[in-house]
């Protein structure tokens, strides 16, 4: 089923593409808007903060034009490690695709050795508003978001007969959420705020499947973000991000950072951060999933 | 005292008044005042007339005078003493076929000139709130 979707996504995105190419007579990209309003690249590969996905498209294309970049991200936790890696394109300043895979591993305790792997395809739509020319306006910029993720399966609990997150008690291994996002940036007092509102059943980002023995329907999941524009070229800011709790084997919670963003040009950015992403299959390992983040992004 | 006196007189006092005491400090302090705007415009015309991407635009344009438009335009932007004597932005933009990547290189210019002026961001940040908006009057519609 969400193969399917997956597979469909990836169609209209071929189309809107190449419709794009040629509506635009394969216009270069204009690298046109300002440094860091393109964003970073968030953790299931939109456009956004490290946590959250923001209203921005991705990239440094106007909306004349397009960008794209490729990202890599890894992340320290006390008893995990997910590394991330992928692609994004924006077109138009309007639309946006990206394609992340993950690779999520115990590195210490009960799960020491476990892999988990999973595919995210996304697309965004701004639908409203200009983060940045807004200035005089209270509209925000505001777009419409879908992320589809794909397991790839779980290793090393075969012996537990545990292969997917179905096994575990998810519903389903596959799923989608839909997000709205609203971005904001405050130029007379140097901040950005984005507020986005995500529609889920994901349990812990989608690496243990979706819905579960607790609940199995859409939730509406608040995440936030804030960053104050300490030079042109430096952010530094704070996310949160709740999350839906379907599993009983798992007393899932909210997650949060504190980021310092780097952009020294448009081909390049750097993010650091030091998340707390609670606690994951607590009843196993128990203690919150603190560290380091740390993520770079080239474009064009 | 005529009318016409009176009512300038009571334009005067109000503007001592209002808050315009801190916000000339952002003129002043921040942006160095007169000759500070007037180096940071000439700054940033420099920079846009090395710009391949956007020099052209330029190539009729009398320099000087836009420097002197530009520094009074962002004195008052600022919430300095003065008042712009120029043309507005659609009447002079519209028809140039500019687009928003011109626009932005621009700013990018103005940015860098404000940089290496010594005007702390916060300070620049807040010019660049009230130009953000002419980008709607500046490029060309769609
Ligand atoms: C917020 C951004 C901008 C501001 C505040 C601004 C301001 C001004 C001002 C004050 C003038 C002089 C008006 C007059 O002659 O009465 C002017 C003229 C001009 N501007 Fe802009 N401008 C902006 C963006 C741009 C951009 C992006 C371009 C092109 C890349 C551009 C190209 C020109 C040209 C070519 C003239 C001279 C027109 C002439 O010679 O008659 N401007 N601008």
């Amino acid at each position: 089923m969400e193969r399917a979707a997956c597979i469909r996504a990836a169609a209209v995105v071929a189309a809107l593409t190449s419709t794009c190419a040629f509506a635009q007579g394969f216009t270069r990209p204009d690298q046109g808007k300002l440094t860091a309003t393109g964003g970073v690249t968030q953790i299931e590969g939109a456009g956004g903060g490290g946590l959250t996905p923001w209203a921005l498209i991705t990239g440094y294309g106007s909306r004349d034009s397009y960008g794209g970049n490729a990202h890599s991200t890894f992340v320290d936790l006390s008893d995990y490690s997910l590394g991330t890696y992928g692609v994004a394109a924006g077109f138009h300043d309007r639309f946006e695709v990206s394609f992340s895979t993950w690779r999520f591993k115990g590195t210490d305790g009960a799960l020491d050795g476990v892999k988990i792997e999973q595919d995210v395809v996304g697309l965004k739509l701004r639908v409203a508003g200009d983060a940045v020319y807004g200035q005089d306006s209270w509209l925000p910029q505001v777009a419409l978001g879908a992320q589809f993720k794909r397991n790839k399966g779980i290793t090393g609990l075969e012996g537990l007969g545990v292969s997917k997150p179905t096994d575990l008690g998810a519903k389903d291994n596959n799923g989608t959420d839909y997000y709205v996002a609203a971005t904001k940036v405050f130029l007379d007092q140097s901040l950005l705020a984005n507020v986005t509102a995500r529609f889920t059943k994901a349990n812990q980002f989608g690496l243990l499947g979706f819905g579960g023995d607790l609940q199995d329907k859409y939730k509406l999941r608040f995440e936030g973000s804030i960053a104050y524009l300490v030079t042109r070229k430096l952010a530094v800011g704070a996310e949160y991000r709740a999350k839906p709790h379907n599993l009983g084997v798992d007393d899932e919670g909210s997650a949060k950072d504190v980021f310092i963003a780097w952009f020294p040009t448009k081909n390049f950015s750097v993010t650091a951060a030091y998340v707390d992403l609670g606690t994951i299959v607590n009843p196993f390992v128990p203690g919150k999933q603190r560290g380091a983040y740390l993520s770079g992004q080239i474009g064009f | 005292m005529n009318f016409r006196n009176f009512i300038a007189s009571l334009a005067v006092l109000g503007s001592l008044a209002a808050p315009a005491f801190a916000d000339d400090e952002l003129y002043t302090k921040q942006f160095g005042g007169k000759p500070g705007m007037a180096k940071i415009t000439h700054e940033m015309m420099v920079g846009v007339l090395a710009d391949p991407r956007i020099k052209d635009f330029f190539a009729k344009t009398d320099i000087e005078r836009l420097e002197f438009l530009l520094a009074e335009q962002f004195c008052e932007l600022v919430g300095g003493p003065c008042k712009y004597s120029g043309r507005d932005m659609k009447t002079v933009h519209r028809g140039e076929k500019i687009n928003t990547a011109h626009f932005n290189f621009l700013a990018e210019h103005l940015q860098v000139a404000m940089e290496n002026n010594g005007v702390p961001t916060w300070a620049q940040n807040k010019l660049i709130a009230k130009l953000a908006p002419m980008h709607r009057d500046v490029t060309e519609p769609r």
